[in-house]
């Protein structure tokens, strides 16, 4: 039985008559958070830390020439170079490393070449795997077998590989960078998007509202930008927010094999972490700790956001909480007889008499039972 | 069906035995949490139902019905707050355990659902279905007994002996509506809810199963509460009707005269707003269902209702128990019984309600 | 029968056309699915088949009527209402509209088409997009055939169309979402989308059938309401005989594909001619006490639509089935298995073992049935059986029409065979003296004098 037709009654006079213009804009959003807000135990505790961690990361990335003492590429200040592999000091918090360059200022502005990384392949691969599992899933046919097959195949391949590679052909045409990094790791994560949207596509297409729009006369494209798109796309966020963790490790994995960025165009951690094995046998643990660190926290921070929302958005996951209902003393309900034209004394109280006395007789005592 | 009725004690005095309800409802409540309050799905209802009785219990979605019939079998909803009694031969089910109520369900009593197939285990042929249900509440049957008593409970819902080792699938939606009543049924149980049994049904598939299950009750010892929206259903296969607004039961009693001569507002405007062959006129009842966190104080049902009186909105009409042998929870009957009316509302309580605005298409269902 | 609000006023259709005049002429439509061959369905041994959803129905719609497509699920009903807008593909015949045949027009140039055929569907919540606000979706017909200029103007449209349908103070809907209304303000909402572009043609698939009682009324009136003030042609789909009744103008009953009687709701009410209207009629429980529901009931259920039965669908169900209507040795298996029913145990398992093996009859079309004894006799004994069986059933209080189609029952090497009478095909004939077409053979005069008189069930 549902109790939605009650849930949703409307109450006349509590609404603006005519939209509010920031009411209008925002009606969309705030139903989409509407489960953010309403999140609880676990996966709120989830939501917090993971976005904590994200925002200062954000933060410590779009600040980093503030943050940071050096530049990420700097071996000397005021004509006076850094000490080679030097101990965490007062003017170097985090030492140095055997290039000379100071750790933390390249941990910081580590923060950002992951973050510019991390969103242009997450845009890149969520634009092109949307588009294309769209029009596989709504289409089907011939372009969706084709592209179904290879996206199996990039499925297929270890995630690390296919960056390898990518990263390897690219570099060659356009030079390694942050762009080139980005493009590699994106076309690991297209795949992702285009299975979740096309299966969305597949079942949404099935639906009476898709039937209804071509019965109006929708055109296809139509159809697909305004009856498939916003409910394609709702699972989208929480795989974005998933595979922002994920890219960091991958590219951080890439910076590592010294397929990634070049030291000296920004700063990365797994490159980083790279130099630093050697100084690890040699007892120098503060270049490869600290952006170690920051590689777990940064991952860190993605996953637990982004399991917070996917428990949140996920019906199949999502457990409705339950809350328990608290019964307030009954009422008795007054039975009474009819009879004929007969007053008096025939009409009698059989009620549990007990308990009638304890509440009125209305038996609409507004409780409030929802505590625990 | 009819072949089995051979009960092992002949209860002689046959008419005290079956007066006596098999289940008996009183104060029944089932609350629901949500955040924003309980919902009084259920709140305080009083049933009987006697041996080879069929009960119809008719409301419009989300007036609670279906949640009193699972409430009464003890299958409420998680975090549902359930109080009350439901006396089912002496034990009241509300204070049992889980695995007491499911050791009870089966044998005494039993549920039929609305959606067959889903039911139903695919890969299980009806005779493992029959086996299973029957070796689990009585081991000591032996194969030939399965057997001989699955094909009895199916002969009687007309599913050929034949068709016996077929899967589910190989039967039709109407039939394997047949096999879960068999399915309910050959266990024997004293008690059986049927929640909108026909709901998924053909029309004349519906026909065949309210015979059916009209037959039942002639039949068979087997007291039923068929729960359904469709109230020529009750009238067809129903010896009593209890009709349910807002989590409560407005009116109850014979089928026949509630039927014919109905007492509550709600009951009529709900037969009036029924459309069958013989109307002649559209009606429908203003306004939508209450919001059963906060439902309208007195009567639930007087913002809709054309009689409404003043009392109606201050004070909740009590049950009374009319000379048809009706129950009718409405103070237009009330109201002529001495001290029925509160003294506060005895002068200008049978005033009529004054509605403070038209009830508009905006508030509907 | 006065059941029926005034209809005069839905004669004031646009164009200055008469009502009565045909809006959409409908020629031999044929639409045909195939199923598709899985492993499962080699595995139950019934290949892949076509299902025949609407096979050669004709009918003509005229303006300003409701036409009521009345049948069981798998009647073709619905199949038949998507097919005007072109939502399905016939397999053949057409589809007469304004000097085209909608039945050949490709997607693309049926899609301007949809304006002026519209259509709302059976559940509500589901046929609104969950994501779009009340605004966009009841004006995106506009947007669609390019009707509305400006925003404004749409929104005025809109709160037009909005409180057309009653959805009042329509500001108040404009923002909201489907999940925000109720089943039936979602199926205002949904009319108020239908009628937004000023359609002709209004398909309403079951509108009605997942509202509450309370709420069907308020629909069922607001829909006459469109039809008098906007003077829309409805096809009115539906399987609830009661509601037909009281809102459509003609109605045709579908069984299996095929419209098995048509005329005007009057007509077919007060005089249901063929013998499934009659069962559908005589099934509708009524929340009347002094009503009930007549016991001889069809038997059995809907077939299978991709093995329908030979000659007329629905003879197997029917109790007045004539020897041409259709029988086969299909059918002969059920007539055992019923007969089962009502036998002991122990005579039921005597007759199963004589008989053996049935699955053999269950090709659909044998005109000849061959039954070879079982271990439990011989080839005598199952002719002997069979002979009593036809000696019992044939005549009596409940004859068997089935004994009726059996032409032949003899020994043939060691085997008993059955013969059965050529079936054919009814067609939908005028009913002499009636405005009703009905196709059944009970009614054509060609056949019902040759077979034996008839006694109609009691409606």
């Amino acid at each position: 039985m549902t109790q939605t037709a009650l849930t949703s009654a409307p109450e006349p006079g509590s609404l603006p008559v005519g939209p509010t213009p920031a009411g209008k804009r925002f009606r969309g959003l705030r139903r989409f958070l509407a489960p953010i807000r309403q999140a609880h135990g676990m996966p709120k505790a989830m939501l917090w830390t993971g976005g904590i961690i994200t925002a200062l990361l954000a933060l410590t990335a779009i600040l980093a020439p503030l943050i940071a003492p050096y530049s990420f590429d700097a071996y000397q200040s005021g004509g006076h170079q850094f000490p080679k592999q030097g101990h965490p000091s007062g003017t170097h918090l985090f030492g140095t490393t055997v290039q000379n360059f100071d750790v933390l200022s390249r941990v910081v502005y580590g923060a950002r070449t992951a973050l510019e990384v991390m969103i242009l392949a997450v845009v890149f691969s969520l634009i092109l795997g949307v588009l294309l599992g769209l029009l596989a899933g709504y289409l089907g046919g011939w372009l969706d077998r084709i592209l179904v097959l290879v996206m199996d195949a990039l499925f297929a391949f270890p995630y690390l590989l296919l960056a390898i590679v990518a990263g390897f052909m690219l570099s060659g045409i356009i030079g390694g960078g942050v762009v080139t990094a980005a493009l590699s790791i994106t076309i690991v994560y297209i795949p992702q998007y285009f299975r979740v949207v096309r299966s969305s596509a597949l079942s949404a297409r099935e639906q009476v509202y898709v039937e209804a729009a071509r019965a109006m006369g929708a055109k296809p494209s139509t159809i697909v930008r305004k009856y498939l798109f916003g409910n394609v796309i709702q699972s989208v966020p929480v795989i974005a927010t998933m595979n922002a963790g994920d890219a960091i490790s991958t590219l951080a994995g890439l910076g590592f094999l010294g397929l990634g960025i070049q030291p000296t165009e920004a700063a990365e951690w797994g490159y980083d972490l790279q130099r630093a094995i050697d100084d690890v046998n040699s007892g120098m643990w503060w270049t490869a700790l600290y952006p170690g660190l920051a590689i777990v926290l940064a991952i860190l921070g993605f996953t637990l956001l982004g399991e917070g929302l996917n428990d949140v958005y996920n019906p199949t996951i999502r457990r409705r909480r339950i809350i328990r209902a608290v019964l307030p003393v009954p009422t008795a309900r007054k039975r009474l007889h009819e009879a004929a034209g007969n007053g008096g004394g025939t009409g009698s109280t059989t009620g549990d008499n007990g308990k009638a006395g304890t509440t009125s007789e209305t038996g609409t005592t507004p409780e409030e039972g929802d505590g625990q | 069906m009819s072949a089995h009725v051979t009960s092992p004690e002949p209860a002689p005095a046959g008419t005290a035995d079956t007066s006596r309800p098999v289940l008996s409802v009183r104060d029944l409540r089932v609350w629901y949490g949500t955040p924003r309050g309980p919902v009084r799905a259920v709140d305080s209802v009083d049933f009987d139902v006697r041996p080879g009785e069929t009960l119809g219990l008719v409301g419009e979605s989300g007036c609670g019905k279906s949640t009193l019939g699972r409430g009464v079998l003890g299958l409420a909803p998680e975090g549902a707050a359930v109080d009350g009694e439901v006396n089912f031969r002496g034990t009241n089910l509300v204070s049992l355990s889980k695995k007491q109520l499911q050791e009870l369900r089966g044998p005494e009593l039993g549920l039929i659902f609305q959606e067959p197939m889903t039911r139903l285990n695919p890969l299980m042929r009806i005779s493992e279905h029959f086996a299973e249900t029957l070796k689990t509440h009585e081991p000591g049957l032996t194969k030939d007994q399965v057997r001989e008593r699955a094909l009895e409970a199916l002969r009687g819902m007309g599913i050929p002996p034949s068709r016996y080792h077929n899967y589910p699938h190989e039967f039709s939606g109407g039939m394997r509506q047949r096999i879960m009543i068999a399915l309910a049924l050959v266990l024997r149980p004293a008690f059986v809810v049927a929640d909108e049994p026909t709901t998924a049904l053909d029309v004349l598939v519906e026909a065949q199963i309210i015979r059916i299950l009209a037959d039942l009750r002639r039949n068979f010892d087997t007291a039923l509460v068929l729960i359904t929206h469709n109230l020529g259903i009750v009238a067809e296969a129903c010896d009593r009707v209890a009709v349910m607004y807002a989590g409560r039961i407005v009116e109850q009693g014979d089928a026949r005269e509630v039927f014919a001569r109905p007492q509550h507002p709600y009951t009529q405007e709900l037969l009036r707003s029924t459309i069958s062959l013989s109307t002649t006129g559209l009606h429908y009842i203003p306004g939508a269902p209450p919001d059963l966190v906060e439902p309208p104080t007195g009567c639930r049902f007087h913002p809709r209702c054309p009689k409404a009186m003043k009392v109606c909105a201050a004070v909740e009409p009590p049950d009374v128990l009319l000379n048809s042998g009706s129950t009718s929870a409405c103070w237009h009957q009330a109201q002529n019984i001495a001290g029925a009316i509160p003294p506060e509302h005895a002068t200008d309580g049978r005033e009529p309600l004054a509605l403070a605005e038209e009830i508009s298409v905006a508030d509907e269902a | 029968m006065p059941t029926k609000p005034d209809t005069a006023a839905a004669s004031t259709a646009r164009d200055g056309a008469e009502a009565g005049e045909p809006l959409i002429e409908i020629e031999d439509l044929k639409v045909h699915f195939g199923l598709g061959g899985g492993g499962l369905s080699r595995l139950t041994g019934r290949g892949a088949g076509t299902v025949k959803a609407v096979d050669g129905v004709d009918l003509t719609l005229r303006k300003g009527e409701v036409l009521g497509l009345v049948g069981e699920s798998g009647s073709g009903k619905t199949t038949l209402g998507r097919t005007l807008l072109g939502l399905n593909r016939p397999t053949g015949g057409h589809i007469r509209y304004r000097g085209l045949d909608l039945a050949g027009l490709s997607e693309r140039r049926m899609r301007p088409m949809r304006r002026e055929l519209q259509m709302v569907f059976q559940d509500p919540h589901a046929s609104l997009n969950p994501v779009m606000d009340i605004r966009t979706a009841v004006g995106h017909p506009l947007e669609i055939h390019g009707l509305a200029a400006s925003e404004e103007e749409r929104d005025a449209k809109v709160v037009e169309a909005l409180e057309r349908v009653g959805l009042h103070p329509a500001e108040q809907f404009l923002d909201k979402y489907p999940s925000d209304l109720s089943g039936g303000q979602k199926q205002r909402a949904v009319l108020a989308r239908a009628i937004i572009a000023d359609p002709r043609l209004l398909v309403a698939d079951e509108p009605i059938s997942m509202l509450d009682m309370s709420v069907r009324a308020k629909i069922l009136q607001l829909m006459l309401d469109l039809r008098d003030d906007l003077g829309l042609t409805f096809v009115y789909v539906t399987h609830d005989l009661a509601s037909a009744k009281y809102f459509c103008d003609r109605i045709a009953i579908m069984y299996l594909g095929r419209i098995v009687e048509l005329g005007t709701t009057d007509e077919v009410f007060a005089e249901p001619r063929h013998p499934y209207t009659r069962a559908l009629l005589a099934a509708i429980p009524e929340p009347d006490p002094e009503r009930a529901v007549t016991r001889n009931l069809p038997r059995g259920e809907v077939p299978d639509a991709a093995r329908p039965p030979a000659g007329c669908s629905f003879h197997p169900r029917c109790a007045a089935a004539l020897s041409a209507c259709g029988w086969e040795a299909r059918d002969l298996r059920t007539y055992l298995e019923r007969r089962w029913l009502t036998l002991e145990p122990d005579d039921w398992a005597r007759e199963r073992d004589l008989l053996g093996d049935l699955t053999g009859l269950d090709t659909p079309g044998l005109l000849e049935a061959v039954l070879r004894p079982g271990r439990g006799g011989t080839a005598e004994d199952v002719l002997a059986l069979l002979e009593r069986l036809r000696e019992e059933d044939a005549d009596g209080e409940a004859p068997e029409p089935f004994w009726r189609g059996v032409t032949a029952l003899e020994l043939r090497d060691g085997a008993v065979r059955l013969a059965f009478a050529e079936p054919a095909d009814p067609r939908l004939l005028p009913v002499a003296g009636a405005g009703t077409t009905v196709a059944c053979h009970l009614h054509d005069p060609a056949r019902s004098a040759a077979v034996p008189p008839q006694t109609p069930a009691s409606a």
